[in-house]
């Protein structure tokens, strides 16, 4: 007969044995770091677009998220440009345009401008959600370093935190609200926005803000939108919504009776440039603008559900809609406040 | 029971006091910690400390037991000739400047007084990986006033990364890119692989936005580069990089082709076109522009390296002589200059100007202030030499001595002083050769004629005999510094080891000048025997090669019983040895 302690202590051991072989199993099988980041660089895409002016670099990262090429990534104003061009990690190169972006989440997809198809890519139904303590690796093309044929950046890191990014209201310059993963590696770099963030495993869990300052102490934060945040508006602007403005076809008439921006009550600023914002220089007192609360240096950023990046693509939606029904826009207010409001004609 | 009794006890000791985590670990995961652990302590020991002097300093690693260490040119600048180094076990050595690559921000460095010192194991950096783990050792911010280096860990961010000249220098080519912490004072420092050899040389960082701090990517020069340039740099040389003579861009189906080439340039002689696509140079695909800028950053001056060109589908390989991307003397200019700025923001950068909510910048390290380094330390003024052109003369001599005894052990031919006396024949003409070579006169008979002339006159114009490209001058050369030795030839200095029938092979190189001409002599690392030697009549003449084969031992001197002939890339004929005697040196004049 085993005295009992002992009889514990074989148990114990035993359990031990299990524990041991169950995580061997699973170390056994976890792909060298080396393997899994081969294997993710065919989805890393480098993107080119405007900007390239002092401190505003003309450069930025995507994923690819789809076997015809389209490629989600930041909304910033690298995208904004005609052509977008798209360089995947064996050096070939394609062209895209915006498919459409949610100015809330501050993400866009881009779509190629030619029939493509095979390209490896992420299954944004795979993606995966992640914890504190998550081991990361981050894609990204930050500094521009990786040029042509070259991959892109890679970085290893932990998810220190999932925390709403307003916890403190009015530190970071963002119009997102959502919870974001903080992370402890210097993945938040110029070029790096739009970057992937991956699990161990290669499994896409995020995406790669924007840089963010601290306004209170000047620190940058290293963060990432979980996927699961960005799938549902994914999914949307690939159904077609959030689509930027385009101009009315020769033989589209428009509305009978189409907006205007006089009966709104809203008056833009002039339009001097190519593609002039669409900023609200003021507003009619007692107007549908007013009632709905615009307030000048508004900037108008989606009408009736389009995307309208300039004023006369606002201009060219507004002809699309009838003066007698309501009309959905989406306002930019500072840095960091996108208010949706309904504009309702007077009667 | 007594088994099982032993059991409970270490179960017990197991569940209480040793950490429950510990239990829970996989024992390959402790393993990898483990064997991290010994690759650390194992690379700490020939990582250095550099102290350049006042607050000046940086890191650096000891790549064999003679002390010879790698640094950075920008961490070594600001000491000059002599500096200071400390190791992790406590050791504080002087050392003294060996040799400079300012381009591409390299200095070999060899530490003083000590017998053995630990050595880091180079490994072959062409093998790393993207996501491989890396770690840095070195000295950050100066903190190892102690000698105890810090030590940061990560991966491989990328490989062959391109990173533009800082000014007009210090131009990182194919280098590794990490996400290691790489901060000021760690210039110079190695990275190492998980095994703890050596792949990299840290040395710069992007820095923008964020003041000079880590900012999760830092860049290695290769030790693969460097070890292109190891042999010229040993030589005591301030050594520049390569130029092809010739620029490439890629055309819409993404080939590179050449875009421009000068007439001068060997790739030019050598056939090289405009509008070739370039397949391969030294001895990788090449697929993007940055792929060749890549390849050609990692190459030195001089450097022959082969070329793979396609023209209306038929492909060509050439072994191209490199030239140098600096005038003479620019380079030299710079180093007198002093001080260079370390590769990062430059003063125009915006975060010079900060701004006012923006933390404030860590401070750089600052450099010493340039001493008058008219008096060096006792230790090194024994092994320094001061010579224009040169980072350290003394290093030069060593070398070629070094390089001269390996040769003699094959034999001493300084007491045939006579005329030596050649006959032989040179196919495929299948003539008899007879070939007089003295002090001050040489001759020969060849199928062509008989052909003959004085050496004490300039030798420019001694191309003899015709379409050799000068084949008696080079022996008469041969036998000069065969019998002369490299003291008393002329002027002979150590060039350095590199390639020259074929890639991955370095052979040790003297430059020498006698009579208005420049020769080269290629010697076999392995047995010392000289290999080859290359005769250049003029600047831009083709030069005429003499490759020494096939040794036969007579009276305890290796003799080539057959010389192979050409003149740039054809190929002149093999001149087999019949017989030699050393006669009686030659009448004056005859």
């Amino acid at each position: 007969m085993m005295p009992r302690g002992a009889q514990h202590a074989m148990r114990c051991a035993w359990l031990c044995a299990v524990t041991f072989c169950a995580l061997g199993v699973q170390q056994a099988t976890a792909a060298p770091l080396a393997d899994v980041v081969e294997s993710a660089q065919p989805k890393i895409a480098k993107l080119y677009g405007a900007g390239g002016l002092r401190g505003l670099e003309a450069y930025q990262s995507g994923v690819v998220i789809s076997p015809s090429g389209h490629i989600l990534t930041v909304w910033s104003y690298v995208l904004d440009a005609e052509s977008i061009t798209v360089v995947l990690n064996d050096g070939r190169r394609f062209e895209a345009e915006l498919a459409g972006a949610d100015p809330r989440l501050e993400i866009a997809v881009l779509k190629p401008r030619e029939e493509l198809d095979e390209i490896p890519y992420f299954d944004l139904e795979q993606a995966q959600s992640a914890g504190g303590g998550t081991r990361i690796i981050a894609f990204s093309n930050c500094f521009g370093v990786a040029a042509g044929d070259e991959a892109a950046s890679v970085q290893t890191g932990t998810v220190m935190a999932v925390t709403p990014l307003n916890a403190h209201r009015g530190v970071f310059k963002a119009t997102y609200r959502g919870p974001v993963y903080v992370l402890d590696a210097v993945t938040s770099n110029p070029g790096a926005a739009g970057g992937a963030i991956t699990d161990d495993d290669g499994r896409l869990v995020g995406l790669i803000g924007r840089e963010l300052r601290n306004s209170a102490n000047g620190t940058w934060l290293n963060y990432a939108l979980p996927m699961e945040e960005l799938r549902a508006s994914v999914t949307r602007i690939q159904a077609g919504e959030l689509a930027p403005a385009q101009p009315l076809a020769q033989d589209n008439v428009g509305a009978a009776n189409p907006t205007k921006l006089a009966t709104l009550g809203i008056v833009l600023v002039p339009d001097v440039l190519d593609r002039t914002p669409a900023y609200v220089d003021a507003v009619v007192a007692g107007s549908p603008a007013a009632k709905a609360g615009l307030k000048p240096d508004d900037l108008l950023v989606t009408i009736g559900g389009r995307l309208v990046q300039s004023r006369g693509m606002l201009e060219e939606e507004l002809k699309r809609w009838e003066a007698d029904k309501p009309l959905k826009v989406t306002v930019l207010r500072g840095d960091d406040e996108l208010l949706e409001v309904e504009l309702t004609p007077t009667p | 029971m007594n088994q099982s009794y032993a059991a409970g006890i270490i179960a017990a000791a197991l569940l209480t006091a040793a950490p429950v985590a510990r239990a829970d670990v996989d024992p390959t995961v402790l393993n990898a910690e483990r064997e991290r652990i010994e690759a650390m302590s194992r690379a700490m020991a020939p990582s250095i400390a550099i102290f350049a002097g006042g607050q000046g300093g940086g890191s650096g690693v000891i790549i064999s037991s003679d002390g010879y260490a790698l640094s950075n040119f920008h961490v070594t600048s600001a000491a000059g000739v002599a500096m200071k180094c400390g190791l992790s076990d406590g050791g504080y050595y002087d050392a003294v400047l060996v040799g400079l690559d300012p381009t591409g921000d390299v200095a070999l460095i060899k530490l003083l007084g000590r017998e053995r010192f630990p050595a880091a194991e180079m490994a072959d950096s062409d093998l790393v990986r993207q996501g491989d783990a890396v770690f840095a050792i070195g000295n950050p911010f100066l903190l190892a006033t102690n000698l105890q280096p810090s030590i940061s860990y990560g991966i491989v961010s990328g490989v062959h990364r391109y990173q533009y000249p800082a000014g007009t220098i210090l131009e990182y080519a194919d280098c590794i890119q990490t996400d290691a912490a790489i901060n000021p004072g760690n210039s110079g420092g190695p990275l190492f692989n998980s095994s703890g050899q050596l792949i990299g040389i840290n040395g710069r960082g992007s820095f923008e936005k964020r003041g000079r701090v880590n900012v999760g990517v830092g860049y290695a020069i290769s030790i693969n580069q460097i070890k292109h340039f190891l042999g010229c740099l040993k030589g005591g040389r301030i050594v520049d990089h390569a130029t092809l003579g010739a620029t490439v861009a890629a055309d819409n189906d993404g080939r590179i082709l050449v875009s421009d080439i000068l007439e001068e340039s060997d790739a030019y002689q050598q056939g090289l076109r405009y509008n070739d696509e370039i397949v391969r140079f030294a001895d990788r695909r090449i697929t993007s522009v940055n792929a060749f800028k890549n390849v050609l950053g990692t190459l030195p001056k001089d450097w022959r390296v082969p070329l793979v060109y396609r023209r209306r589908d038929v492909e060509t390989t050439l072994m191209v002589r490199l030239a140098g991307v600096h005038r003479s003397g620019e380079l030299e200019k710079m180093v007198e200059g002093g001080e260079v700025e370390p590769p990062g923001p430059q003063p125009d950068d915006p975060d010079r100007e900060r701004k006012p909510d923006a933390p404030p910048a860590p401070k750089e390290i600052p450099a010493a202030e340039k001493e008058p380094s008219t008096e060096l330390p006792e230790a090194v003024k024994a092994f320094y030499e001061a010579k224009s052109g040169y980072a350290n003369y003394h290093f030069n001599r060593v070398e070629r001595d070094r390089v001269w005894k390996a040769f003699q052990s094959n034999g001493d031919f300084s007491a045939l002083t006579g005329t030596w006396s050649l006959s032989g024949d040179l196919p495929p003409d299948g003539g008899d050769v007879q070939i007089d070579l003295g002090d001050a006169a040489c001759a020969c008979t060849v199928p062509a004629g008989q052909f003959g002339f004085a050496l004490n006159e300039n030798l420019s114009e001694a191309l003899d005999p015709p379409k050799s490209g000068g084949m008696l001058a080079a022996l008469s050369l041969w036998r000069r510094l065969l019998v002369k030795g490299p003291a008393q030839f002329g002027d002979v200095t150590y060039l350095g080891a590199m390639p020259l029938e074929r890639w991955g092979e370095q052979l040790d190189v003297f430059a020498a000048m006698h009579a208005g001409v420049e020769c080269r002599f290629y010697f076999d690392p392995a047995t010392g025997k000289l290999a080859a030697l290359e005769f250049y009549p003029t600047d831009d003449a083709a030069p005429c090669r003499l490759h020494f084969r096939e040794h036969l031992v007579v009276d305890g001197r290796h003799w080539p019983s057959l010389v192979e002939v050409s003149v740039g890339n054809s190929h002149f004929g093999d001149f087999r040895l019949r017989e030699f005697k050393v006669k009686p040196p030659m009448g004056n004049g005859t």
